[in-house]
């Protein structure tokens, strides 16, 4: 067979690098790899991922516990407005950024939607 | 290893103003505080492994078989290490995967809330295993490189397995493991840096772990054919630098740098027993996956009965080194004994014959003239053959001109 293994390995940036953009319709989930629990022992969320263990604020919290690749970003924001009776514009634009952030460093990865 | 273990700044490009809400939970750690349980451990499950790199960290004196925590020593041990407050748990060895158990190993890891990661060479696995591991909770693999080249690769390795380390690096993307590609590097490899980083790119692995060779164990030995002149090194640190500008958003890099011809030496192990331990696989724990080396120490196991949070926090070996009041001078009264906390414990005892001296690397240790110009000889002398690592003490290349 012509094997994959045989060819020389290309030197440009892969087409399946994973970097999603996220706009109001993305429904971003939590990639392998990265798991958000609590910690019994230091009383606090922490989000494991490859080799660090980070310490998200309360907010980052409360966004990452509902991407769980159902909900749209539309949907979160939705969802926070009514809880802190805040304009939706204002979380839209909050959580885009935020996520976007979160999606940036590879924690994030697009469940259904929009393109990666 | 992860330079985030032994560096205790597992920060790189993230620091501050971030604004995604994240922040790295040792930063939040005073010095004063520190001696929580470690966030992550290592667990050198086996010594066994059919590569024979030159460059191993591992000890000479390494452990048989027969000696290794069985599989259910080794469940307690993940049990424990979560109740206590460990999250991370590090398969490495030796090479992991010899034990056939390791899947079983990384489910028990992942049902008592433990998030593994893999340190392997890659060539015992098949596809099959490889999914195994990802439906056993796997959350990520580091695969490591000899070289780009595959016959310089199987050469450093003492074993034919490149081509199928690319396999297995392109099994792992498939089952969206994230995948760290590990390059060592000394005077034989690189002159192939930018290709091993093109490589990384290549597979679409999230990051390239660029060490260093560090001369513990069988490097050590290896020193005279590992040691890179400065020019490589200048070389190198060009590389890192300009890779890491192209590559952003798309390849994280770390990098270790060589500390025989630093000013100052390395954080190891982000000081002794600050952050960090590593279970052998006999069971006994230690503050470096090196300390051994140190044979004026003894470690306890957890086969004793010690806790393992009491071996931590109580025993002789984890306090001998602890924060910076055992330093003699010239770190006694230098202002950078928290940013170093001394260097390195076992580059000490390698080089000066005690533990407890300043690590060589320093360029205030009275030792770091003599050594540095027998790393400068060592570079020169062209003597480029291997002693393989093995069980029986090591087998010398045989001579096919590699030596210039
Ligand atoms: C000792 S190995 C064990 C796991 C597996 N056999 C492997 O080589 O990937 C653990 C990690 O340490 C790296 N390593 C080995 N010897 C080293 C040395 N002397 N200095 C720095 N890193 C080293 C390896 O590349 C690997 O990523
Ligand atoms: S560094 Fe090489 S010899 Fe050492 S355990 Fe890993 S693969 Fe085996
Ligand atoms: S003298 Fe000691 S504390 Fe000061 S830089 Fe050197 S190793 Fe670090």
């Amino acid at each position: 067979m012509d094997g994959e293994a045989e060819k020389p390995i290309a030197t440009s940036a892969p087409a399946s690098r994973r970097r999603m953009t996220v706009t109001e319709h993305s429904a971003p989930k939590l990639g392998r790899g990265v798991v958000l629990r609590f910690d019994e022992t230091r009383q606090r969320w922490v989000l494991l991922v490859p080799e660090r263990v980070l310490a998200p604020d309360d907010i980052a919290i409360e966004v990452l516990k509902l991407c769980d690749g159902q909900r749209s970003v539309g949907t979160m924001a939705d969802e926070l407005a009514a809880k802190y009776t805040a304009p939706r514009a204002d979380i839209v634009a909050d959580v885009i950024a935020m996520l976007q952030d979160l999606a940036e460093s590879g924690f994030l990865i697009e469940a259904k939607g929009g393109r990666p | 290893m992860s330079p985030t273990l032994t560096d205790a700044s597992p920060i790189r490009t993230d620091a501050g103003g971030r604004a995604d809400g994240l922040d790295v939970l040792e930063r939040g750690r005073s010095i004063a505080e520190t001696y929580g349980i470690p966030l992550a451990v290592l667990l050198e499950v086996t010594h066994r492994c059919p590569l024979q790199c030159g460059y191993c960290s591992n000890p000479i004196e390494m452990e048989r078989a027969g000696n290794e925590l069985t599989t259910a020593e080794w469940k307690n041990v993940l049990t424990e290490l979560a109740e206590i407050g460990v999250l991370q748990v590090h398969f490495s060895g030796g090479e992991p995967t010899v034990r056939k158990d390791l899947a079983e190993l990384v489910r028990h890891a992942t049902s008592v809330g433990l998030y593994s990661n893999l340190i392997t060479s890659a060539v015992l696995l098949n596809r099959d295993k490889l999914a195994e591991l990802a439906d056993a909770g796997l959350a990520h693999i580091q695969i490591s490189f000899q070289a780009n080249d595959a016959e310089l690769a199987n050469r450093i390795a003492g074993f034919k397995g490149h081509a199928k380390k690319l396999e297995v690096a392109k099994w792992a993307r498939e089952l969206d493991l994230p995948l760290t590609v590990n390059a060592v590097m000394h005077r034989q490899n690189l002159e192939q840096l930018p290709q091993m980083i093109d490589m990384a790119v290549a597979l679409d692995a999230d990051r390239i772990e660029v060490a260093n060779v560090q001369y513990y164990g069988w490097a050590l030995k290896n020193r005279a054919a590992l040691m890179p002149t400065i020019d490589q090194i200048d070389e190198a640190t060009r590389i890192v630098d300009d890779a890491r500008d192209r590559l952003k958003g798309i390849l994280d890099i770390d990098y270790v740098v060589p500390d025989y011809y630093a000013v100052r030496p390395k954080k190891c192990m982000g000081g002794w027993g600050r952050q960090f331990f590593n279970i052998t696989p006999a069971g006994r724990v230690l503050p470096c996956h090196a300390a051994e080396t140190i044979t004026d120490l003894d470690f306890e196991s957890v086969r004793s009965n010690h806790s393992i949070a009491w071996i931590w926090k109580n025993s002789e070996a984890f306090n001998k080194y602890r924060g910076t009041g055992w330093m003699p001078e010239p770190c006694q009264s230098c202002a950078f004994k928290e940013v170093d906390f001394g260097g390195c414990r076992c580059q000490a005892f390698a080089l000066t014959g005690s533990a407890g001296n300043t690590d060589p690397a320093c360029s205030l240790s009275p030792l770091h003239e003599a050594i540095f110009k027998t790393a400068e000889r060592e570079a020169a002398t062209g003597s480029n053959r291997y002693l393989y690592r093995n069980f029986s003490g090591g087998t010398l290349e045989p001579d096919a001109g590699y030596d210039s």
